[in-house]
């Protein structure tokens, strides 16, 4: 890439792994080099402005909105992405129903009850909100129907009309207390 | 002959909700939507757009863009080798301007460059001079003769009559009002994105894109890109929903040209703010509607001029003109009408396809008039609706008789008996008063209303047009592979496919091959067709192979084919105890069969507006509950109760997964979404002041689907895409009508519609 | 080219004058979208998300509440901070959305400085005292000093605003935001209303509806006459009403596309109605 664009240099803790950037313009923002540069395009862009949520990831356990993050100033903190929230809970993992020849990874509950809830459609918003809701159900395992919808207010769904994500949401909350 | 164990347990066959394939990648991240395409030595595109909505373009100097260092190529109108405009019904959309922009964020040039951040700069180093024009804005100008012509084609797009019956006749009763919707936007969150290939030759390009209808941008690209169809192929990316938006060609032309113009894949995604600018949005219109009936409240006349704003360009203004006149009468009887109706060019955005397609703006008009007609009758809103619903024989407005199921009483009366939802407790959460959060509200401020609407919808494309739809199955070892074009935009056609495979060949593993131009068109995802039409194409081929797997096993075991079936997973005899199952019976070898599906023919419209134009209909009923903050015009939808005539429940995750998005839809544009324009500007091309529902604003959604099967339809099912989003609309400021007393004829209802 | 992450003051300051131009960024939920949206091109960036000096908040000997300029809104919704700035919570819950309120400070909304901005309606409301240092100087600036118009501040280009210190009043808070969706908005009006009893007096801030936030005084001055603030346990509802009226008369609310300057007028009048009820309702 041009000179003139960027030399930025630095090194990232992403999904327990030490990531290093080169090459870089400072103005680049976390969602940016995650999706360009670090080969983690889970993370979706639709805003721009942190109002959307398709791009939140977890920081220092924190659910933020990687495209408001300057990702050379994220240095030192831990980061989670979609695509590492398997290896973050294993404890969690389920093995995905096949149903076609994909190959059949390790999903978390959160995931799986999103597929068999109805609560994907055409999935831009999905991995975002499988963050959020990672991140809810940490902090607040029993949460009420309010709780559910407030934490999950910046996640914006323009397909499914949020019902069947509360029901996923709804479904796993009550696995979980039953495997308690 | 084989002995098989019978298998009975459940599969993933029509009416049962099962998942979606492609779940698993969405839900990991590893699903790649166009935007997460990359490629080795790709560039970035990006777009110049004019900051003006009307002016004439003086001069465009691009030296300045092009010794950026990282820029590769700058191009503007001269650059585009065939034919420089293009358009879903008339061609009259430059592909960048060259003489004149007509609307805020008209494509000026493009270039291409190793980064996003070269290609802002590149785009902000080129030089365009404008002389600025005063834009036409209001339709009802650009109509008079004496109005400048803002396009060589004129600013009349449209016109079209209907009348029908005594259009003299007059009625007891009558009641009229005016009402106005605004521009709504169908802010689907996959960003427009794309990635071009060129061939080594340069004599070709391979495009992998998020669209609606990978076979009408074909046609355009080829042309714009003066090459042969064979040689611009199109796959279809993953799609971030699409709702209408992905109908018209946005970036494909640009992203092919700066391709073949660099040797290299070029990459091109829009922001939010360009996307706003860069897809067609609802059309907003004034429309004016009077209704006469009987003193018993039976409709006798309707009358109706309706105004769509088409913006600068024609894109499907024509069909979503015609939508919005022939559903004057809503789903209700009625013999008589007087309706004029006029799509208009201005220097506003352009407007095309957004789900509902000009049925939206009907039906807010016609269910308003309908609350109106019940107060001046001294009926209920479900009384008044009752007494004129719609059945199966009656003529509509067109002269077009109602050959569709039409269960319009059923669909009232079952969301009339859905339960109401709990009163508004006197502790309740503040979460659960309109203003959320803000604590804007007591509980003693809040008054709750209920409103209703009902509508009918067409399916299908109209007036003539053969919106045909193409599938191919093989079976080979037990495995079914299915090939069509149809695109997959979040609405589940992918989880559809299978189903239908697996009910009409006894496999149960099904394969997807690749969305492209490689088999012939599938028609746009759009209108509510492609169940129906893509449906019928795959039920259709899968039949034509399960015939000839008949033959097979008929000709090995001696067996008339006309006695198998298919059973569970096995071809039985069904007269004998022959059995053999699908796997073992298509062991070494395949069967593959290609067909179109057409659905019947219609018919253009005469200057009276007669003419069987559409192909069928689709009802629903709406019934809204709204808490309103009386003081401050807040609103909160609490519940939305629908039964809707959906034919047949292929998959009942789908389905309801269809109500409920298209219900938040409704509500968008009832109380929140809107582009703001000012002058031919627009004001709020952000999701900071485009307001999509949250979570904290989904109501809660309680849906009966009505099965009453099409006989038309080649699974008995009908759309279900588009009624959710029509009548819920008129339903819920009804509610806020019945809350306030205020007469609220625009939607959206703003605060201070409500308080001031 | 630089991006800065010290962990500390001093090393923030060594490096802001080696970079006396650069831009400050904390959770960088507005300086993130100004780069986002092509409005600014950074050369060179002190981000202060490491220095934790910045992310601590205590309470004072003299019943006051000193809170880093770094601490995020979603720390302000809950524990003692909310028991102790009841209106601060109310106004940290209403910032954005659940990840914007992880990253989003104060020390932004004061770096900014949008009318919008939420957290300042109560820090007008409480008087706070914003603390400002350079690596040779600190200085204490009345909020109402502070905030001189739209995105305008009085802060130097030297210096970095460390936190803010607000009393621990004894008396009745609370905060309203007027917004058209039920989650994410920009304010269209806002209020946070503060009553002192020690002082006999109430304090109402007003967001959204002028260049500046807006301190009502000629209503606060109106309404201590009407009732003993310090005692009173209800209020009649014309005297709301007036004060909600005398509220909106003092408002400069603005035409915009969010809305209008006769909306914002009237809401602000509601609030302000509503705020004093609650206040004053057992």
């Amino acid at each position: 890439m041009s000179e003139s664009i960027g030399n930025e240099m630095y090194t990232l803790r992403i999904n327990g792994q030490d990531r290093h950037v080169k090459d870089a313009w400072v103005g680049e923002s976390l969602l940016y080099v995650l999706r360009e540069r670090l080969e983690l395009p889970g993370s979706k862009g639709a805003c721009e402005q942190g109002e959307c949520g398709s791009c939140t990831v977890l920081m220092d356990g924190d659910a933020v909105c990687s495209c408001l993050v300057m990702a050379a100033t994220a240095v030192g903190a831990d980061i989670v992405t979609v695509e590492g929230l398997i290896e973050k809970d294993p404890s969690m993992a389920s093995t995905a129903r096949t149903i076609t020849d994909q190959i059949s990874g390790q999903i978390t509950d959160v995931q799986r009850a999103f597929i068999e809830e109805g609560g994907v459609q055409c999935g831009f918003c999905t991995p975002g909100l499988i963050v959020a809701v990672h991140h809810l159900l940490d902090k607040n395992p029993d949460p009420t129907e309010l709780e559910v919808k407030e934490s999950i207010s910046g996640n914006i769904c323009r397909c499914t009309g949020y019902g069947r994500i509360f029901a996923a949401v709804e479904a796993v909350v009550q696995v979980r207390k039953a495997s308690r | 002959m084989s002995t098989v164990k019978q298998d009975t347990r459940l599969r993933d066959i029509l009416g049962t909700s099962a998942l979606r394939p492609d779940g698993v990648a969405k839900v990991m991240g590893s699903f790649s939507f166009s935007s997460d395409i990359w490629a080795e030595n790709m560039l970035w595109g990006a777009t110049l757009r004019s900051p003006h909505p009307y002016a004439r373009i003086v001069s465009i100097d691009t030296t300045a863009a092009l010794l950026i260092s990282g820029v590769s190529a700058v191009i503007t109108a001269q650059d585009v080798p065939g034919k420089a405009t293009y358009g879903l019904i008339s061609a009259d959309q430059p592909v960048f301007a060259s003489e004149f922009v007509r609307y805020m964020g008209e494509p000026v040039a493009a270039v291409a460059a190793d980064h996003p951040e070269t290609c802002r700069r590149a785009l902000a180093a080129i030089i365009v001079n404008y002389e600025v024009l005063t834009p036409v804005v209001d339709p009802e100008l650009a109509m008079l003769a004496t109005t400048e012509q803002i396009h060589p084609d004129g600013n009349l797009i449209r016109h079209q009559k209907i009348i029908c019956g005594d259009p003299h006749i007059s009625g007891d009763i009558t009641v009229e009002g005016h009402y106005t919707i605004g521009m709504q936007d169908q802010a689907f969150l996959g960003l427009e994105a794309a990635m071009a290939f060129p061939d080594s030759g340069g004599n070709g390009v391979e495009l992998h894109i998020a669209t609606q209808w990978l076979h009408e941008d074909r046609g355009q690209i080829a042309a714009c890109l003066k090459l042969p169809e064979d040689n611009v192929r199109l796959v279809l990316g993953g799609v971030g929903g699409a709702f209408g938006a992905r109908e018209d060609i946005s970036l494909q032309v640009h992203c092919c040209l700066l391709a073949l113009r660099t040797g290299r894949p070029i990459k091109m995604q829009y922001s939010r703010e360009e996307s706003f600018f860069g897809h067609v949005h609802r059309h907003p219109a004034k429309i004016w509607m009077k209704h006469h009936a009987s003193k018993e409240g039976k409709i006798v006349k309707v009358e109706s001029r309706m105004m769509f704003d088409g913006g600068a360009y024609t894109s499907t203004s024509p069909a979503v003109l015609i939508n919005g006149i022939t559903h004057t009468q809503g789903p209700y009887q009625c013999d008589n009408a007087v309706v004029d109706g006029y799509a208009v060019r201005t220097n506003n955005p352009p407007c095309g396809a957004m789900r509902g397609f000009g049925v939206v703006q009907a039906c807010f008009a016609h269910e308003s008039q309908m609350d109106k007609l019940a107060q001046a009758c001294g009926l209920s809103p479900v009384e008044v609706r009752l007494i004129n619903a719609m059945h199966t024989g009656d003529k509509l407005i067109t002269g077009q008789v109602m050959e569709s199921v039409a269960p319009v009483e059923r669909c009232i009366r079952e969301t009339d008996a859905i339960p109401m939802p709990e009163p508004l407790a006197a502790n309740a959460n503040v979460l659960e008063l309109p203003g959320g959060s803000g604590r804007t509200a007591d509980r003693q401020n809040i008054v709750r209303g209920i409103g209703w609407g009902v509508s009918m919808k067409n399916l299908m494309y109209s007036e003539g047009f053969d919106d045909f739809a193409t599938a191919r199955c093989t079976l080979s070892n037990g495995i079914a592979s299915l090939k069509f074009a149809t695109a997959e935009v979040g609405q589940g056609f992918v989880t559809l496919a299978p189903q239908i495979a697996r009910s009409v060949l006894g496999v149960d593993d099904v394969v997807l091959e690749t969305s492209d131009t490689q088999i012939g068109s599938a028609g746009s995802t759009s209108a509510s067709r492609q169940t129906w039409m893509s449906g019928g194409a795959v039920d259709g081929a899968c039949r034509l192979v399960r015939e000839r797997l008949f033959e097979h096993v008929g000709k090995l075991h001696n067996i008339d084919p006309i006695r198998l079936m298919i059973e569970h997973t096995d071809v039985i005899d069904t007269i004998g105890t022959f059995r053999i199952s699908v796997a073992e019976a298509t062991q070494g070898i395949t069967l593959s069969e290609t067909f179109e599906h057409h659905h019947r023919k219609t018919e253009d419209l005469d200057a009276n507006g007669q003419g069987n134009c559409h192909v069928a209909f689709a009802f629903v009923a709406h019934r809204a509950v709204v808490d309103v903050d009386i003081e401050l015009g807040l609103v909160k939808v609490v519940q939305i109760a629908t039964a809707q005539d959906v034919g047949r429940v292929l998959n009942p995750l789908s389905a309801i997964g269809q109500i409920e998005g298209g219900i938040a839809q409704g509500l968008g544009l009832a109380v929140m979404e809107e582009i703001i324009m000012d002058n031919g500007r627009v004001k709020n091309p952000s999701f900071t002041d485009y307001l999509l529902p949250t979570a904290l604003d989904a109501p809660s959604v309680v849906a009966i689907m009505i099965e009453e099967p099409e006989p038309q339809a080649p699974l008995g099912a009908k759309g279900i895409g588009e009624p959710p989003c029509i009548s819920v609309t008129p339903a819920i400021v009804a509610a806020i009508r019945a809350a306030t007393g205020k007469a609220l004829s625009r939607v959206p209802v703003r605060p201070q519609d409500i308080c001031l | 080219m630089t991006v800065a992450v010290p962990l500390s003051l001093t090393e923030a300051f060594d490096e802001l004058s080696r970079t006396p131009d650069a831009r400050l960024i904390q959770g960088g939920t507005d300086l993130m979208v100004e780069i986002n949206f092509n409005h600014v091109k950074p050369v060179d960036v002190i981000a202060l998300r490491r220095i934790k000096e910045l992310r601590t908040w205590q309470v004072n000997s003299n019943n006051t509440i000193t809170i880093g300029s770094g601490v995020p809104y979603q720390e302000m919704e809950l524990g003692q901070l909310k028991e102790l700035l009841p209106a601060l919570a109310e106004a940290a819950r209403t910032v954005g959305s659940p990840q914007i309120r992880a990253a989003g400070t104060l020390g932004g909304n004061l770096g900014t400085c949008s009318p919008a901005g939420d957290g300042l309606p109560v820090l007008f409301a409480l008087d706070a005292i914003v603390h400002l240092q350079s690596a040779l100087t600190s200085r204490d600036l009345s909020i109402h000093e502070f905030m001189l118009g739209v995105k305008r501040n009085a802060r130097h280009a030297s210096e970095i605003i460390t936190g803010v210190t607000v009393p621990i009043l004894d008396g009745w808070q609370g905060y309203a935001k007027v917004g058209v969706r039920n989650a994410m908005v920009i304010s269209v009006a806002s209020a946070c209303l503060a009553v002192d009893k020690k002082n006999n007096s109430v304090r109402i801030a007003l967001g959204a509806v002028g260049p500046t936030i807006i301190r009502c005084r000629d209503a606060e001055s109106w309404l201590v006459q009407q009732l003993d603030l310090a005692t009173a346990t209800s209020i009649d509802t014309t005297i709301a009403q007036e004060f909600g009226r005398r509220v909106a008369l003092e408002s400069k609310p603005i035409d915009d596309h969010r809305s209008t300057a006769e909306y914002r007028r009237h809401a602000v009048g509601v609030l302000a109605q509503r705020l004093i009820t609650r206040a004053y309702t057992s």
